[in-house]
């Protein structure tokens, strides 16, 4: 069972690695970014698997603290790219 | 027995998922198209590799922080794709 679950947040891994080869190719900004979230959410679901084969709970934590982060990676690269935009008024 | 089926087909349909978003990522043509292949893949995947964790876990109230932690990337996740789409749209290479 277990062996499934690394196996699995393994697969997820190299998924995620696949993905970002958007972030070389990227044309635009805006893909770069897509392929760094894809890179959170993927590290958000192989923390979860880790806290449930490990059986600890504080685990799940750090997944959380991760996914909070990859959200606010998005919102600075918005921001950044067009202040203006949207008043912006810092 | 049973929970660990449950278990093994739902991860197993999360990464699925992982797989299908991230070829649709590296695919789709438009910038718009690979940011809805992205969200879906992100709430998707995870949400599945959570519902398929959640038996493993001993106590109620860390299927409850697993739950809280799908819920936050599908909202920050709608959010972003918004303003994503927003930026898109107005850096001009979007295609009517």
């Amino acid at each position: 069972m277990t062996e499934f679950l690394l196996g699995s947040a393994c697969a997820i891994l190299v998924v995620v690695a696949v993905g970002l080869v958007r972030l070389l190719r990227g044309p635009g900004e805006a893909d770069r970014m897509m392929a760094v979230q894809l890179l959170g959410t993927g590290s958000t679901a192989v923390m979860l698997i880790f806290g449930a084969v490990i059986r600890q709970p504080a685990v799940i934590d750090v997944a959380l603290i991760v996914a909070l982060l990859s959200a606010f990676a998005g919102l600075a690269f918005v921001r950044g790219i067009s202040p203006n935009s949207g008043g912006g008024d810092e | 027995m049973l929970l660990d089926l449950w278990t093994i087909v739902l991860v197993s349909m999360g990464v699925v998922f992982f797989l299908a978003g991230t070829v649709g990522l590296l695919r789709f043509p438009d910038a718009l198209s690979r940011l809805h292949a992205l969200t879906k893949a992100d709430n998707l995947g995870l949400g599945l590799v959570v519902i398929g964790l959640l038996p493993r876990l001993t106590g109620i109230a860390d299927g409850a922080k697993m739950i809280f932690v799908w819920l936050l990337v599908m909202l920050s996740g709608a959010c972003l794709a918004q303003l994503v789409a927003h930026l898109i749209r107005q850096s001009g290479d979007f295609k009517p």
